[in-house]
C-alpha cells in the first residue's frame, strides 16, 4: 500500500480527517483503513487545540462505499467474523464518544459501513450532487449493518423509515436523506468544505448538533411496546412473504433493530455482532457476494478478448417495431442512456401506442420520484416516432424488435441497411432466432449482433449480447457498452439456439409440461420451484411469457437439440383452446384484473392430464432443477457463455435462478459434482434418457474438478 | 445564379410542419411550446440533421404564453441539441415566421451562422385570459408583506365585478378596428363582392384537398404523437373536399351583418400549428451533405398606416423584394400568398395589377404585374389550411420551395400581410 488512507490536518482549531484509500478508485473500509482512521481520531482527540473534527473524502465522488466485501468473503470462522465486527463497533463508538463534535462532510457514495460511521457523528452535512447516495445495502449481500447501523438509524429517523432502508438495502439521494432526517443539511458540493468548516467551528462552542425528528406517528407506533410489537410483527410477516425464508439477512437485521430498541444499544450491538458472524460465513452471503463481485468485474470488461476495438459512441438510436418489447426498450433507452430514440412501426396507430408505452416507463419513474418532472419532460422529448425511415440516417445503432419471424427480420434488416450510415450498429432483439440466420441476409454481417432483452425490460437486469463468428469487435464492444448504459448487466453469448438463458430454461419448462401431463397439479409444480428459490414457478412463468411464445421457442429448440426437449404437446393443446396465458387472461391459471388467481382446473382436461399423479413430491423439484442444471453444463461446454461466472450471472439475472444459490454452476459445485451425477443417474433410471448426466459433468466429477475455483 | 452583392447564399434544405388544426379541436390541449418542440424534433429527423451542427434557432409567435416568454430558447434546449445554441423569439404578427426565416437568412448571409432552424408556432387554443386590472392589483398587493390588518383592508376593497375576465382583443390598438372589420372595409373600398370572395375561398379548399390527395401537402406534415392527445394527429382538419358555393353563400356576414360580405367561409380560421425550416449556408449544406430545396434570393418588409389600409402592404413589399432580387415579375414561376381573407388576396392582386397603385404608391409608371392564376397558391392557402399566426410564413416557405422543385420554377414569391398594416415578401430561387 502506498501512501496513507487518512491524512490529518489541523486548521484554526478544526481537525480534518481526509480519507483517500491508496490504489483504490473509491474509499472502502478495510481493517487497515479502519485502524488508520481510529488512530487518527485518537490523535485528534488528545490534541487540546482541536475543538472539533471534520470527516471528509478526498476521492472524487466517493465518500465511503462501505466495508470491503473481499474482506468479508475471506472470513473463514465465526470467531474471526465476530472479532472483525467488534473492532468496527468499537471504532465507531470511539468516534461517537470522543468528547469533541465530529462533523461528516459527505460527497459521493456513503454506503454501508460508511454510513454507519457517519451515523455516529454529531452532524451530517451532504452535497446535493447526484453522486451523493446514502444507504445500508448490506442485506443485498446477505449480511447486515453490524457496526451500529441497526441501532443508530432507527433512533435517528424512526423505526419504520429505518427498516425501509435496512431491509431493502436501497440507497437515497442527499435531499431524500435530509427529508428522512439522516442528513442535517444539504449544500452545493462547491461550498461543502467551507460550510463544514463554519459548522464545525460553531459545534465546538454550541454543542447542539443534529436533532432528532419527532412525530405523532412515531410516538404512537414506536415508543409504546404494543405499537412496536405490532410494527415488527407486520415487518416480519412481510419479509417472510417476500423471501420464503431463503434470505436470512433481512430477518437478522430486523431482529437486531428490535432487540436494540427493547434492550438498549449495547445489547443490540451484541446481537448485531453475533448475527453478522453467523451470516458472514454462511453460504447465502458468500454466494451473494460472489455474484456481486462477479458482476462488478463483468461491468469492467469490454466484451471482447484483448479489448482491441473501443466501443463507438451511441447518441441516436432507431428501434424498429413499436410493440411490447420495442416500446419498453425505447423508454429505457431514453431514461437510462438519455439517447434520442426514433421508434418505427408500420402504421401510425402502432407508433402512437408504442410511444405511449415508452412514455409510461418515464411516468412510472417520475411518480416514484426517481426523476423530477423537469427531467421527465426533457427525457420525453427524446422519444419520437415514424412510419417511414426518416431519422434513421442519424442513428448510431438500430435495434430491431419486430415479431419473431426470421423472414420478417431478414427483410427488415435489408431495409434498415439502406437507410443507416455505414458505421451504424445493427441489433436484433430476439429470444429464439439464431443471429447468423439473420446475418446471412444482410450486406454487412460484421455489424450485426443480437441483443436479447428480458421482459419486463425496465425491471429485468440482464442483457445477452449475441455474437456470431462474423461479428466485428467494435460491434460487440459497442453493444456491450450501450447495454450497460441502459443499466443492464451484459453477458456476451455465442450464437447458439436459445442463447444462454432460454436454453437452460427450456428443459426446465419442458419438464414442467411433462409433470402436468403426468397429472401433477400446477400449483404443486410451482410450489416446488418457489421452494427451491425461484420467484415464480415454471407453470406460472409459461403463463407470463405467453404460451404461444413458449411453444414457438420450445419447438425451435427441439429441432436443434432433439430428444432432450420433448414436443410441447401441453402448450400446443392449450393454444388450440385459444389460451395465450396472462396476456389474454386465459392460461394454466385464472386471471382477474391482470392478477394471477387460482389454477384453472379446466386446463388439466384440455391438456389431457393423467388422473392421480404418481410422482413423489421431492422428485418434482429434482426433475425441474436437474433438467436445468444438466443443460447448463452442456451449454457451458458448448461455449455458449464464456465462463461459469457469466453463466451463473445470466441465470440469476435473466431467469431468476435463486441468487442465494449462486447460479446453476455454483450450485453444482456446492452439491458436489459426483453427488449431482448420482442424482441425475437416479432420475435417468426412473424418468428416461433426458436425465443422462452430461458427459462433461461426469468427466469433471471423476477428475475432482469444479466449475468455479474455490475461493 | 451567384450570390447577391457578395453575400453568402442561403439555402432552404428541409422543412416540415405539424398538422394545422382549427383552434379548440385536435390540438386543443397542446401548449404552443410543445407543438414547436415536437415539430422541430420531427424536422431534425426528417432533415437528418445533428443537433451539434445547429448554430441558431429562431421561432415566431404572435400570442406567447406568459409562462414561456422566449419560446425559441425552449426549442433550442431540446435534449437533441447542445445547450449552447442561442435563440430568439420574434413577433411580426402574421409574418412572424417569415421574419424568423429572414433573421436566419441575415445571420447566415453575414457569416454569423452556418445552420439555422427557423419557424413559428401558434396555439390559439392557448390564448391567455387576463384578470381585470383591479383584481390583478389586489393579488399583487396581497403578495407584498404587510400586516394582517392591511391585508384585510385590501380584501375589503374587492368587488365581485373585479372577477370579470379580460379577453385579449384582436382589435388594432392604434385604431380600435378589428382585422375582420378592416377586411370588410377593404371589400367595400375595392368593390370586391361576396361571390368573388366565396369563389376564391372555394378554390382554396379544392386545391388544398387535391394537394392532400396526391400526397404533396401530406408529405410536408409530420404526424404528432402527442402525450396530451390519444390518437396520432396526422392531417390538417381545415380543408374540405365537399365545400360548395351554395353552402358558403348561406353563411351570414360576421362583421357587418346587413351590408357585409366577409364570412367565416371566406376568412381564415383561428388555428393551432407549428412549422419550421432548416436554413444553411450553401457551403455548409455541401459540407454536411444536404441537398438544398431552394435558395433565399431576397426579402422585404413594408408598412402602411393601418388607419388607411390594414392589409395592403404586400403590394408595397413585393416590388421591393423583386427589385432587391433583381428579378422581374414575369420570371416568377410560382406564388405563395397568405390568405388571411379572400378579400385581402383579391385586393392585393388588384393592386399588383393596378397602374394607379403603381403610380401613386410606388412612383412607377407600370403595374407590378399580372397574376397568373395557374401559379398562385397552387395547393390552396390559409383559408382552407388554416392560419396559426406564428407558423404560416414557414408553411408558405416550405410549400413554395417544394413545389418550385416539382415544377422546375426558377423563381418563387412569398407574400404575407400582417397586423399593423405590414407586409412581407420574399423571393426564392431554384437550387
Amino acid at each position: 500500500m502506498s501512501g496513507l488512507a487518512v491524512t490529518v490536518r489541523v486548521q484554526r482549531g478544526i481537525g480534518w480527517l481526509e480519507l483517500d484509500v491508496p490504489d483504490e478508485p473509491v474509499n472502502v473500509l478495510t481493517p487497515a483503513v479502519r485502524a488508520a482512521l481510529e488512530s487518527a481520531i485518537e490523535r485528534l482527540g488528545r490534541e487540546d487545540d482541536v475543538r472539533a473534527l471534520v470527516l471528509i473524502s478526498r476521492k472524487r465522488d466517493s465518500f465511503i462505499t462501505g466495508v470491503d466485501v473481499t474482506t468479508i468473503a475471506s472470513l473463514r470462522t465465526r470467531d474471526a467474523a465476530y472479532a472483525l465486527v467488534r473492532r468496527g463497533q468499537e471504532m465507531v463508538k470511539r468516534l461517537e464518544q470522543l468528547g469533541k463534535p465530529v462533523l461528516a462532510a459527505i460527497h459521493g457514495a456513503c454506503l454501508g459501513g460508511g454510513l454507519e460511521v457517519v451515523l455516529a457523528c454529531a452532524y451530517r452535512l451532504a452535497s446535493d450532487d447526484p453522486a451523493t447516495r446514502l444507504g445500508l445495502p448490506e442485506v443485498r449481500l446477505g449480511f447486515l449493518p453490524a457496526t451500529g447501523g441497526c441501532q443508530r438509524l432507527p433512533r435517528l429517523i424512526g423505526v419504520q423509515p429505518a427498516l425501509d432502508l435496512i431491509l431493502t438495502g436501497k440507497t437515497v439521494s442527499a435531499t431524500r436523506a435530509q427529508r428522512l432526517g439522516i442528513v442535517d443539511e444539504v449544500v452545493h458540493p462547491v461550498v461543502l468544505e467551507r460550510v463544514a468548516d463554519e459548522t464545525a467551528a460553531r459545534l465546538a462552542t454550541d454543542r447542539r448538533g443534529s436533532r432528532r425528528r419527532h412525530s405523532i406517528k412515531r410516538l404512537a407506533m414506536e415508543t409504546n411496546p404494543l405499537g412496536r410489537k405490532m410494527l415488527f410483527g407486520a415487518a416480519r410477516r412481510q419479509l417472510e412473504r417476500k423471501t420464503h425464508g431463503h434470505y436470512p439477512a433481512p430477518a437478522a437485521a430486523l431482529q437486531s433493530v428490535e432487540h436494540g430498541l427493547t434492550h438498549g444499544i449495547e445489547a443490540g450491538q451484541d446481537v448485531e455482532a453475533a448475527l453478522f458472524a453467523e451470516l458472514a460465513i454462511g453460504g447465502v452471503s458468500r454466494n451473494l457476494i460472489r455474484l456481486f463481485v462477479g458482476s462488478e468485474a463483468l461491468q469492467r470488461e469490454p466484451g471482447v478478448e484483448g479489448g482491441g476495438a473501443p466501443p463507438r459512441p451511441v447518441e441516436n438510436i432507431g428501434i424498429v417495431g413499436a410493440g411490447f418489447m420495442g416500446s419498453a426498450i425505447a423508454g429505457v433507452a431514453a431514461l437510462e442512456a438519455g439517447v434520442d430514440v426514433r421508434l418505427k412501426d408500420r402504421d401510425h396507430g402502432a407508433v402512437g401506442r408504442g410511444l405511449a408505452a415508452a412514455r409510461d416507463v418515464l411516468h412510472v419513474r417520475e411518480r416514484r420520484h426517481d426523476i423530477d418532472d423537469v427531467r421527465e419532460r426533457r427525457l420525453l422529448a427524446l422519444l419520437s416516432g415514424t412510419i417511414g425511415w426518416d431519422g434513421f440516417g442519424r442513428t448510431d445503432a438500430v435495434l430491431e424488435a419486430a415479431f419473431e419471424d426470421v423472414d420478417l427480420k431478414r427483410q427488415l434488416f435489408r431495409e434498415i441497411e439502406v437507410h443507416v450510415r455505414e458505421d451504424c450498429l445493427l441489433a436484433s432483439n430476439t429470444s429464439t432466432i439464431p443471429i447468423s440466420r439473420i446475418a446471412e441476409a444482410v450486406e454487412h454481417p460484421e455489424r450485426l449482433v443480437g441483443m436479447h432483452f428480458f421482459s419486463p425490460v425496465e425491471k429485468m437486469p440482464l442483457l445477452e449480447v449475441i455474437v456470431t463468428n462474423q461479428t466485428a469487435q467494435w460491434a460487440t464492444t459497442t453493444a456491450v457498452e450501450f447495454g450497460r448504459r441502459l443499466g443492464k448487466t451484459v453477458i456476451v453469448v455465442r450464437d447458439r439456439p436459445g442463447f444462454w438463458a432460454n436454453r437452460i430454461l427450456a428443459p426446465y419448462l419442458d419438464e414442467a409440461g411433462r409433470l402436468l401431463l403426468e397429472g401433477v397439479a400446477a400449483d404443486t409444480i410451482d410450489r416446488a420451484a418457489v421452494h427451491f428459490g425461484f420467484r415464480v414457478g415454471p407453470v406460472a412463468l409459461l403463463d407470463e411469457v405467453g404460451l404461444d411464445v413458449a411453444e414457438r421457442s420450445a419447438r425451435m429448440l427441439r429441432d436443434e437439440f432433439g430428444e432432450r426437449i420433448g414436443p410441447p404437446v401441453t402448450l400446443t393443446r392449450m393454444l388450440e383452446d385459444g389460451r395465450l396465458g396472462r396476456k389474454n387472461g386465459r392460461g394454466f391459471y385464472q386471471y382477474e384484473d391482470g392478477k394471477r388467481r387460482e389454477v384453472d382446473q379446466t386446463a388439466y382436461e384440455i391438456i389431457g392430464a393423467a388422473v392421480d399423479a404418481d410422482v413423489p413430491k421431492e422428485d418434482v423439484q429434482a426433475r425441474l432443477v436437474f433438467a436445468m442444471l444438466n443443460e447448463a453444463v452442456v451449454a457451458l461446454d458448448d461455449e455458449v457463455v464464456r465462463s461459469a461466472r457469466d453463466g451463473d450471472i445470466g441465470a440469476v439475472f435473466g431467469i431468476g435462478f435463486p441468487a442465494f444459490r449462486g447460479g446453476p454452476l455454483r450450485y453444482l459445485d456446492e452439491l458436489g459434482l459426483s453427488d449431482a451425477v448420482l442424482v441425475l443417474e437416479d432420475l435417468e433410471r426412473q424418468y428416461g434418457d433426458r436425465f443422462t448426466p452430461a458427459p462433461q459433468l461426469v468427466g469433471m466429477a471423476s477428475a475432482g474438478r469444479t466449475f468455479h475455483p474455490w475461493d | 445564379m451567384q450570390a447577391v452583392r457578395g453575400r453568402r447564399r442561403v439555402a432552404v434544405v428541409a422543412g416540415c410542419r405539424s398538422p394545422f388544426c382549427k383552434a379548440g379541436t385536435a390540438l386543443r390541449t397542446v401548449p404552443a411550446v410543445e407543438l414547436a418542440r415536437r415539430t422541430v424534433i420531427e424536422l431534425i429527423h426528417r432533415a437528418g440533421l445533428f443537433g451539434r451542427d445547429v448554430d441558431e434557432v429562431h421561432v415566431g409567435q404572435v400570442v406567447p404564453s406568459p409562462l414561456v416568454p422566449n419560446i425559441a430558447r425552449e426549442v433550442a434546449l431540446l435534449p437533441q441539441f447542445p445547450g449552447s445554441i442561442p435563440a430568439a423569439s420574434v413577433n411580426r404578427a402574421c409574418a412572424s415566421s417569415n421574419t424568423a426565416i429572414a433573421l436566419g437568412y441575415d445571420q447566415i448571409a453575414l457569416g454569423h451562422a452556418d445552420v439555422v432552424i427557423a419557424g413559428g408556432v401558434e396555439s390559439l387554443s392557448e390564448v391567455p385570459i387576463l384578470h381585470s386590472r383591479r383584481f390583478a392589483d389586489l393579488l399583487h398587493g396581497l403578495n407584498r408583506p404587510r400586516s394582517v390588518g392591511g391585508r384585510l383592508q385590501q380584501l375589503a376593497a374587492f368587488r365581485p365585478r373585479d372577477l370579470v375576465p379580460v379577453f385579449p382583443a384582436i382589435a388594432e390598438p392604434s385604431t380600435g378596428e378589428t382585422m375582420g372589420e378592416a377586411a370588410e372595409r377593404m371589400a367595400k373600398l375595392h368593390g370586391i363582392g361576396r361571390r368573388a370572395q366565396d369563389e376564391f375561398a372555394l378554390r382554396s379548399h379544392r386545391l388544398a384537398h387535391a394537394g392532400y390527395e396526391d400526397g404533396r401537402l401530406a408529405a410536408e406534415i409530420a404526424p404528432l404523437f402527442l402525450e396530451e392527445v390519444e390518437e396520432p394527429v396526422i392531417r390538417d382538419n381545415g380543408p374540405r373536399a365537399d365545400a360548395d358555393l351554395a353552402e358558403m353563400g348561406a353563411l351570414k356576414p360576421v362583421f357587418d351583418r346587413r351590408h357585409g360580405s366577409v364570412t367565416a367561409g371566406n376568412a381564415s380560421p383561428l388555428t393551432d400549428g407549428a412549422a419550421a425550416v432548416v436554413l444553411m449556408a450553401e457551403e455548409a449544406a455541401q459540407a454536411l451533405g444536404h441537398r438544398p430545396l431552394a435558395y433565399v434570393r431576397s426579402y422585404a418588409v413594408a408598412a402602411l398606416d393601418p388607419a388607411e389600409q390594414l392589409l395592403m402592404a404586400p403590394a408595397l413589399a413585393v416590388p421591393m423584394t423583386l427589385d432587391r432580387a433583381g428579378v422581374a415579375w414575369k420570371d416568377i414561376g410560382l406564388v405563395e400568398m397568405h390568405e388571411a381573407f379572400a378579400v385581402q388576396v383579391l385586393s392585393n392582386i388588384q393592386a399588383f395589377e393596378s397602374r394607379a397603385w403603381a403610380e401613386q404608391r410606388l412612383g412607377r409608371s407600370e403595374p407590378i404585374g399580372e397574376v397568373d392564376w395557374d401559379t398562385l397558391n397552387v395547393m390552396g392557402g390559409s383559408l382552407a389550411i388554416g392560419h396559426p399566426f406564428g407558423a404560416t410564413g414557414a408553411r408558405l416557405t416550405l410549400t413554395l420551395a417544394n413545389e418550385m422543385r416539382r415544377r422546375s420554377a426558377e423563381f418563387g414569391l412569398i407574400s404575407v400581410c400582417a397586423q399593423g398594416g405590414m407586409g412581407f415578401a420574399m423571393v426564392l430561387e431554384a437550387a
